[in-house]
Parts: structure tokens; sequence; C-alpha cells
């Protein structure tokens, strides 16, 4: 097809992927926006490295159609390449390479002159900090550096589309903050964002987010969006006999879980409820410091909500 | 884009592996070094100093000197005595020795009526003259024994007697060109030379794309633009440049250690050489698209470098095997290399002379290129 202008960075309808008789992923709908950075939060095993690998043309859809960057897929993957970045979740660049050997070979892979090559190389060194490190084989890194210079290859030839599959997963929470900080700077400068994880933090810094479960899109749309239409009301309790007041108020069919925070319980009761605290205090005991509150929506609340796995956890 | 900047960085890429994989890297010349000095040596189809027993039933001085005419052909070297045949037999049997010479008791009389000692004129068609003087008995299960042990049947034995022999004519003339003194080691060496290219060739490419697999490197690989072909052709020139080197050195000390000629054109060999040298490292290639892991792809080059010894001519002679062998073996560019470096090496030949060879590894390297770019999918279904 014709490379247009579009206003969407990828469009994906009715996206399916079979192996074998299970099915990876089902009727994924998708539409992210240019300049955006889009999440997909799930757990592992709910295809969300499927989805960004029939993204980026590396597997074949069983059904439904992808436009990436106006591209059609998987037909025109190649054309697509020069034009997206992605960062693999398992390392994926030469352990027995250096960082600036890496750095090189990729360089010339997409084709830079040696003296472009040279001009982006000691760009993205000092953006990512690796300028100390540019000597060292990438095997004998931390998570965190090899993370930074798998980020530097992907974006090396400054592609207009990033995919990012858990790129926090090895990291520590130090690392994974400076790390959002590098992705909005890219987002700043124009590139699109589709990065999976599976931390609620993470997903809450995203533009916009799609929910997934066993290869299903539960929801989507920004993270305030997704709270105030999560169809539940979060009601903190603090008590003496948490354990066996959650044993109790999951029993009741209008609560959809409810989960031990410290000294706290957090119960999430259905929207049907008008008024939740009225509703609870029957069940919790008489105690005077026992204290109920309404409280902000979590994305973890939502993701709880929607996935309707929060019943089934402990 | 230029392919070639992304066939150079690939090619580099494998260099830089190869340099820090320090084994492998130190097996670029030891197993040309080790192999050469070891086969050199170590093989040798013409066999000497057989081990073999006697039994002596005339028990005479001339069956004394009989034995010790024989032992001083260096064929064989008598070991061990027997007092009878079954004896004998057994020490055949659990490979005490080779063979047994049995000694008739009337042996001085076979002697003198043979016709090869010319004591008097009778037919030597006539029964009683014909007779043999001694028996060999041989273990026949090795052809190479027993065809060392049948060249003693026509063994002159008139120094036993101190007369001059009865002069035969050979039927036929023989001039042995290329090898007059009939050394092995000459046709060994450049033969180890396809050997070991085989070997080590098909054996660094089978890994190549594996490996990328195996460490996870396939996904970042297939997601950049570089082209299959691009990537195979990078893949293999570091390659071409170690064939080369492990060529040089089996030459080159086959010349110093063992007095191997090469008589040919330096050049005639580099281009038979490098045809060869891309002809297997394609063939590797193409195991490397087809293995899941590196144990897979080790089991399939043994699968092909064991025809690549034995049914190329490197250790029996191609004209001796069927039909069907001799079009098996034509599929395989070590059969063609063979013939190609024993020519030029030693027959001084010029390739065009051998272009049929010459033409089936350059169309091996083409078709193998492409079969392995084919099958090379950018995708991970």
């Amino acid at each position: 097809m014709s490379h247009t202008t579009p206003e969407y960075a990828i469009k994906a309808e009715q996206l399916s992927r079979r192996f074998g008789d299970s099915l990876a992923v089902q009727k994924l709908d998708l539409e992210v926006e240019k300049g955006r950075i889009y999440g997909f939060l799930g757990p592992n095993g709910c295809g969300k490295t499927t989805t960004i690998r029939m993204l980026t043309g590396l597997l074949k859809p069983s059904a439904g159609k992808v436009h990436v960057l106006g591209f059609s897929l998987p037909e025109d993957a190649e054309k697509l390449r020069l034009r997206i970045g992605y960062m693999t979740q398992k390392f994926s660049l030469y352990d027995d390479l250096t960082v600036l050997e890496n750095l090189k070979f990729i360089a010339s892979i997409y084709g830079l002159t040696a003296r472009q090559q040279k001009q982006r190389i000691a760009e993205l060194l000092s953006i990512y900090g690796l300028q100390a490190k540019s000597k060292q084989l990438a095997g004998s890194m931390s998570g965190g550096q090899r993370q930074r210079l798998s980020l530097a290859a992907a974006t090396l030839h400054k592609p207009e589309l990033l995919f990012l599959d858990e790129p926090t997963s090895a990291v520590d929470p130090e690392n994974r903050r400076e790390f959002w900080e590098q992705l909005f700077d890219l987002s700043d400068q124009g590139t699109s964002i589709l990065v999976s994880t599976h931390y609620m933090d993470e997903a809450e810094r995203c533009h916009k987010l799609a929910i997934l479960e066993n290869g299903i899109k539960r929801a989507d749309g920004s993270p305030d969006e997704l709270m105030q239409q999560m169809g539940a009301s979060v009601v903190e309790i603090s008590s003496d006999e948490l354990r066996q007041l959650k044993q109790t108020l999951t029993e009741l069919p209008e609560v959809i879980s409810a989960a031990q925070l410290g000294a706290r319980l957090r119960v999430l009761v259905k929207d049907s409820v008008t008024d939740p605290i009225g509703f609870l205090s029957p069940h919790v005991s008489t105690n005077a410091e026992d204290q109920l509150s309404l409280v902000r929506p979590s994305l973890e609340d939502v993701f709880v909500t929607c996935t309707g796995s929060g019943r089934e956890r402990v | 884009m230029n392919p070639f900047i992304r066939i150079r960085a690939i090619a580099a890429k494998e260099l830089l592996q190869l340099k820090r994989d320090k084994m492998t890297f130190g097996m670029i010349v030891m197993i040309p070094l080790i192999q050469l000095l070891l086969f050199g040596y170590a093989i040798n189809t013409n066999v000497r100093h057989l081990p073999v027993g006697v039994v002596d039933y005339s028990q005479s001085a001339l069956s004394r000197v009989l034995v010790q005419t024989i032992g001083a052909t260096q064929v064989v070297r008598f070991t061990q005595q027997y007092s009878n045949l079954p004896e004998a037999e057994a020490a055949i049997a659990s490979a005490e020795v080779r063979a047994v010479l049995i000694i008739p008791s009337d042996v001085s009389q076979r002697l003198v009526r043979n016709p090869s000692v010319g004591m008097g004129s009778p037919s030597a068609t006539d029964a009683e003259t014909s007779r043999p003087v001694a028996q060999w008995l041989v273990d026949g299960s090795d052809t190479i024994v027993a065809g060392a042990i049948k060249g003693l049947r026509g063994m002159p034995l008139v120094e036993l007697l101190d007369k001059p022999s009865n002069r035969k004519t050979p039927t036929f003339e023989v001039t042995l060109l290329y090898n007059p003194e009939q050394r092995t080691v000459v046709n060994i060496v450049p033969g180890l030379a396809a050997v070991i290219l085989t070997m080590t060739m098909i054996m660094f490419t089978s890994a190549a794309i594996v490996r990328e697999r195996e460490r996870g490197n396939m996904e970042m690989l297939i997601t950049t633009p570089v082209r299959p072909i691009e990537l195979m052709i990078g893949k293999i020139v570091p390659y071409v440049f170690i064939g080369a080197i492990q060529v040089a050195i089996i030459l080159g000390l086959g010349k110093l250690l063992f007095n191997v000629p090469i008589n040919g054109n330096l050049m005639q060999l580099a281009l038979a050489t490098l045809l060869f040298i891309t002809a297997s490292l394609t063939l590797g290639l193409i195991i490397s698209t087809i293995a899941k892991n590196q144990l897979q792809s080790m089991q399939m080059t043994i699968f092909v470098l064991l025809p690549s010894i034995l049914l190329s001519g490197f250790m029996f002679p191609y004209e001796g095997m069927p039909q069907a062998a001799q079009y098996i073996a034509e599929t395989l560019p070590a059969t063609h290399f063979m013939r190609l470096i024993r020519g030029v090496v030693l027959k001084d030949v010029e390739v065009i002379n051998m272009a049929g060879d010459m033409y089936w590894l350059a169309l091996f390297t083409l078709g193998g290129l492409a079969i392995a770019s084919i099958r090379f999918k950018k995708r991970l279904d």
C-alpha cells in the first residue's frame, strides 16, 4: 500500500495469533497515537511479547490487519525495519563484544557512514552514561548497564517508533526511574513508544495503556480514564483482625476483591453499591479504632477489577 | 544503502567473536598442525615388518636359510615357532601373528625342482615340478596385509642354491610418474588438506546461524534491515582467510617435514582452494539453517564429514567404488578438490584442464548461498 501520513503510529484490527491449539492473542484492536507512550500491562504469558512481535513483523498474525507507520504487515515488514527500533525482553546484543563494538555493528547494519557512526555513538554513550564502559564486554555488565546499552542500540538509527518489551524487568528501582526519564526525553523528541510491563507504577506513567489478560484486551485508555471508569469504589479499612475480615468480605457478591496492605485492608466494591462505607460498616467489628475511608483508586485496582483475577488472589 | 558496509560489519563481528573464543582460535592452527604430523607419519600403505610365525616340518638347514631369506625382505618378521598346524591357526585367530609359513618336510626336493631355480628343464605345467616350495597361511581379512604377503609369491630363491637365476622377462614395463618412490605421504598430505578444510570449514559455519539463535541474538538481528544474502556472505568471508591459512600450514609443513613437492603454480592452487573453501562454507551455512541447536549442527557436520573422508578418494581409490557410490562422491565438494589439489600440487596441472571439477565447486557455492539465503527467514515463526 502507498505510504500516507497516518495519525496513528500503530493500528491493528482483530489481531489474532494461534500457536498450535492455544490462542496467544485474540481479536486485539489497537490504536497507538503518534508521539505518545503506550503501555501494555499484563501478567507474564498474557500475549504482550507475541503482540509486539506481530507489530514488528517478526511473527505473522493468524488473522487480522496491522498497519504500522502506514505500512501494512507482514508484507511490508522489510520497509518498516529502518523506521522502528525494538528492544527485546532478553538482552540480544553480543555478550562477547564490547559496548563500542556492539554499537558500531548496529550502526553499520543500519548503513551509517563512518563519520555519522562516530558522532551518533559518542552522543548515545553520553546520553546513556556508558562512556566509561565503552571498552567493556557487554556480557560482563550489570543489568541496568545492559538495558541502557540495549536502548542505545535500539534508538541508534533514530526510529520514529520504538518497541520496548519489558525493558525494566532486570533492573533495580533507581535505574527504572532513570530509564523512564530517558523514555520521556525520546517521547518529547517525537518518538512514538510502545512499552510492555508488569509493573503498575510504570503503566501509570504511560499516556495510554491497554490491559491484557490471556491474549484478550480487557480495557484501554489513559490511566486517569481507566481509574474513573473502573466501575468500583475503593475502601480502606483499618482493623486488628484483617485476616478474618478479609475472609468475610470476599464472600460478599458485591465485593470484587480485598487485599491486605500492612495494617489496612483495601476493598473493591462494585459501583452498584451507592454507599460503600455504609454497606461495609456492618461487617466490620464494632471496635472503636476501626476506620473506613473512601480512597482514590490506583491502577492496580483497575487491573484487578478488569482482569477478574482479584477473587483468586490471596 | 550499501550492502558492502553491512557485509563488512558482519564479517568484522565474526572475526571479533572468533578472536575472543580462544579455544576455537587455537584450533585453527592446531587442527592442521597436529593432524598433519600424526597422519603424515602414521598412515602408510607400504606394509613392513608384519609379525609372522613358522611351522617347520622339515627342520633342515635349508628351511632355516629359507626363513632367513624371507626375513631379509623386511616384509615380515618371524616372531613365533609352532609345532603343528592347529596351533598356528589359533595364533592367527588370536592376532598373535598375521600369517604363518608352513615348510613341508620335502622342502629340499620341491626347491631343486622348482622351475625358477632352473636345475633341469621340465615343463612348468608338470604337476610334479610346479609344486610350490612352501605355503603361507594368511589372515586374509585385511586386504592390505594379504596383498603384502601375496607379493612374496614370486620371490627369487636362487640365492639359497648359489646359482644364477632363470631370467624372467616381465610382460610390461611400468614407469611410476609423480611419486616414483611410492611414498604414501606424497598422496596423503594434499588429501589431508582437503579433509581438514572440509572438517573445519563446515564446522565453523554450521554453527554460525544456530549460535545466533541459541545465544538470543537472532531476534535483534532479524529486526535490522540486514538481508539474508548479506548475512550469509558476511558469515563466510572471515573463514575464507582462515581456510587459506590452514592450507598454507598443511602444504608448507608437508614440504618441510615430509618433502612433499609442490610442483604446481601457486595461483592455480589458490584458485582451486578458494572455490573449495567457499563451497564447504556454504554447505555449513545450509546445515546451520536446518539445525535447531549446535548439537544438531555438529551431528550433521559429521554426517557430511565421513563420506568426505571415505568416498572422496582420500583413503581409497575413487575408481574402486561401485557406480552408485561414485555418484554420491561426485556431489561432495571434497571429491572434486581431492582431484584438483593432487593434480595441481603433484602433477602441475592447470585448473583449466580440470574445468569440470572447478565448475562443480563454483556451482555448489552459488547454489548453496541461494539455498541458505532462501531458507533463512527473517521471522520467528
